[in-house]
């Protein structure tokens, strides 16, 4: 799950971590007032989930409270674009106002679930305020790292190490120690998996200041996060995405015209990138789990359906704890209920397949039958071209 | 021979008297897996199907010598129930639970350093060696003994791939599902380290997906160490970057853990890679042929 800037930046601050004075606010009017608290000079920030807003237009500078408000109108209500949303943008619906600080330097200041280590590595570099990955891509020395033993934390020769190599000495070297140290408390405490500050900026008066900070969640740890999870915004999700979820569905939405259904991820996505092997495009993952019900393969159809560009469904479904004439019969009466008017391809394969093939072919509707994977994925790319 | 599990390993469920884990406690007994024993806390004295079941797992490796456990206990306490496993000192745990917070992992992971406790997963469908033992949700009549090894990331995709072996008539020494999850127990690696030394298992199908490096660091490995043969696939070649793709897991961050790169990797360590999820099977004929 992730969160916008303003709200990432009001969670540090709790942690102890230096951000700069503003507030968020809905209307040119709010901004307006922001901007005279903060002494009429101010940053205006679009907040909308995705990096790369600077290049796009979305974070501009005022010199007044009124071209604030100017530029806040302008903001409000538009299409961003930005490398990160595609083509279609985010509509901008809340801004960020805040104070302008004086640069001296920026660093990046991260932190991150390591795969590799099972561990939280803390990850910094004196080049600030360009995207991490493309510094690990160009100058992989001038990345720093440590990784954290969770049974003792985040040490303070450790932050002194990044200190040095950032060089931070003396008082700036501690300020970093108390920011990284709040940081890891952040990281744990609320179930991150990614937690970025960046840049992490070194003002002209010796201050070390949080910029800009992303910050992601752990779903699986939701359960016990009601104050992230209350901060979900459903403005940023695909609608179709978040219903799926509500319905313990696994969804996500792509760009083909051929709808998924399917149990199990790994089958999921295997199912994609076979329909794609077959000149098609998929137009969804979707994973039903494994104990799908009648019910639940309703709902499914109805989402995959309720996107307009599917000309043609594929059903693969390997049954091994469900068995497949209960997955039959959730696909016939499912099929009936909503009447699926596109082509239907559906391929059944482990327990009770027989049974399973007996009652789709028996249901009277037009159901193409698929023996293997293969053979699934050919037909529903020439049923969907053919029309 | 096979790894990890046979036809003497004893298995106690933890989170008995969930409905999944009884129903799956049931398969796996009619497999023929010996099931002796259950552990759900405040449970203890009462039974399921003429199974034990006790409130604490160090009674029960004590009263019946347990030497595995399976995990279906929800979410929230799956990490203690893998720590509790541990310090009881069975020597293979199977976490199948999917939904464990990650934070909770890497507190289990530094737990389990220097104890004998082998771990799978979380979120993942168990181990299997045909005909002798079956632990986790895997349905069991998919699989043949033989000498096919498969370690895979996935569940459902892992059945598939038997499926057509099993067709084929490659049979199976043991089927390992290492789990979805970013951070869990045996890797790859691992488990193709048993393999290797395992006299039954003549090759390797291995299943990877999008996240993470794990497929690239085991390249390198099987590059080095690995005398089998080795079949592989990599899913989510379609899948858009930072989506989570059902497992927590499977995601491309940062344009990093793609399949392009990890196909890439397995190919160059000498991996024969299936050009589609519908010719494992074949592939693996095709290769065992060429190894005479």
């Amino acid at each position: 799950m992730n969160i916008h800037e303003y709200q990432a930046k009001e969670l540090l601050r709790r942690f102890g971590i230096p951000v700069p004075r503003g507030r968020a606010a809905l209307t040119p009017q709010e901004v307006r007032a922001i901007a005279r608290e903060l002494g009429g000079s101010c940053v205006v920030k679009a907040q909308i989930h995705a990096g790369g807003r600077g290049k796009a237009g979305g974070v501009k500078l005022a010199g007044s409270p009124e071209e604030a408000e100017k530029i806040a109108g302008e903001m409000l209500g538009k299409k961003l674009v930005t490398h990160q949303t595609g083509p279609q943008g985010r509509q901008v619906k809340c801004l960020l106002v805040e104070e302008r600080l004086n640069i001296e330097r920026e660093f990046y200041l991260g932190m991150v679930m390591d795969r590799s280590l099972s561990c939280v590595s803390v990850i910094a570099s004196a080049e600030g305020g360009v995207e991490i990955e493309e510094v690990a891509q160009r100058s992989p020395e001038k990345i720093l790292k440590e990784a954290i033993d969770p049974a003792v934390g985040l040490l303070p020769f450790q932050c002194r190490r990044l200190a040095y190599g950032l060089g931070l000495s003396g008082e700036r070297a501690n300020l970093l120690l108390s920011i990284t140290q709040g940081l890891y408390r952040a990281f744990v405490e609320r179930d991150c998996s990614l937690a970025e500050i960046n840049p992490l900026l070194l003002t002209r008066e010796g201050k070390l200041v949080a910029l800009d900070a992303k910050m992601n969640f752990d779903n699986n740890a939701l359960f016990r996060q009601p104050e992230i999870t209350a901060l979900r915004d459903l403005d940023e999700e695909d609608p179709k995405e978040y219903e799926a979820s509500q319905l313990g569905l696994s969804y996500i939405a792509l760009e083909g015209n051929i709808g998924c259904m399917v149990n199990g991820a790994g089958l999921a996505m295997a199912t994609m990138d076979i329909i794609k092997l077959y000149g098609g495009e998929p137009a969804n993952f979707l994973d039903v789990g494994g104990g799908a019900t009648k019910d639940k393969v309703t709902e499914a159809f109805k989402i995959l359906l309720s996107d307009k560009r599917v000309e043609g469904v594929l059903v693969n479904i390997f049954g091994g704890i469900m068995r497949c004439d209960v997955i039959a019969q959730g696909v016939v009466e499912a099929a009936r209920e909503i009447r699926v008017a596109v082509p239907l391809v559906v391929r059944l394969q482990g327990t009770n397949v027989e049974l399973g093939k007996k009652i789709l072919s028996e249901s009277g509707l037009s159901i193409i039958p698929a023996e293997t994977m293969a053979e699934a994925a050919e037909k529903i790319v020439k049923a969907v071209t053919k029309k | 021979m096979a790894i990890l599990v046979n036809k003497n390993t004893r298995v106690l469920t933890q989170g008995i008297t969930g409905a999944t884990g009884q129903f799956h406690t049931r398969a796996c007994k009619e497999y023929g897996t010996q099931m002796v024993a259950g552990v759900t806390p405040g449970k203890g004295g009462s039974s399921f199907e003429a199974i034990p079941i006790f409130d604490a797992v160090e009674k029960a490796v004590s009263a019946t010598g347990a030497n595995a456990s399976v995990i279906y206990v929800p979410p929230p306490f799956a990490a203690d129930a893998i720590m509790e496993a541990a310090d009881a000192g069975l020597e293979l745990i199977v976490a199948i639970t999917e939904g464990v917070p990650v934070m909770e992992m890497v507190r289990v992971k530094r737990y389990l350093e220097g104890k004998k406790s082998l771990l799978l997963g979380p979120n993942c469908p168990g181990v299997i060696t045909p005909g002798e033992c079956k632990i986790g949700i895997m349905p069991g009549d998919i699989f043949q003994h033989g000498s096919v090894g498969v370690v895979s990331r996935s569940g459902t995709l892992t059945y598939e791939a038997v499926d057509q072996l099993s067709r084929l008539g490659l049979g199976q020494s043991t089927c390992v599902g290492i789990g979805g999850d970013p951070i869990h127990g045996l890797d790859f690696v691992d488990v193709l380290i048993m393999f290797n030394e395992d006299p039954q298992t003549k090759a390797v199908v291995m299943i990877g997906e999008i996240g993470g490096s794990a497929e690239e660091e085991t390249a390198l490995w099987i590059k080095a160490n690995m005398r089998k043969p080795v079949v592989a696939f990599i899913v989510g070649q379609t899948a858009p970057s930072g989506k989570r793709m059902g497992h927590a897991g499977a995601i491309i961050s940062g344009g990093k853990g793609t399949a392009r790169e990890k196909i890439a990797a397995l190919k160059k360590a000498g991996v024969q890679m299936a050009a589609s999820p519908a010719l494992i099977g074949q592939t693996m004929q095709e290769v065992l042929k060429a190894n005479g």
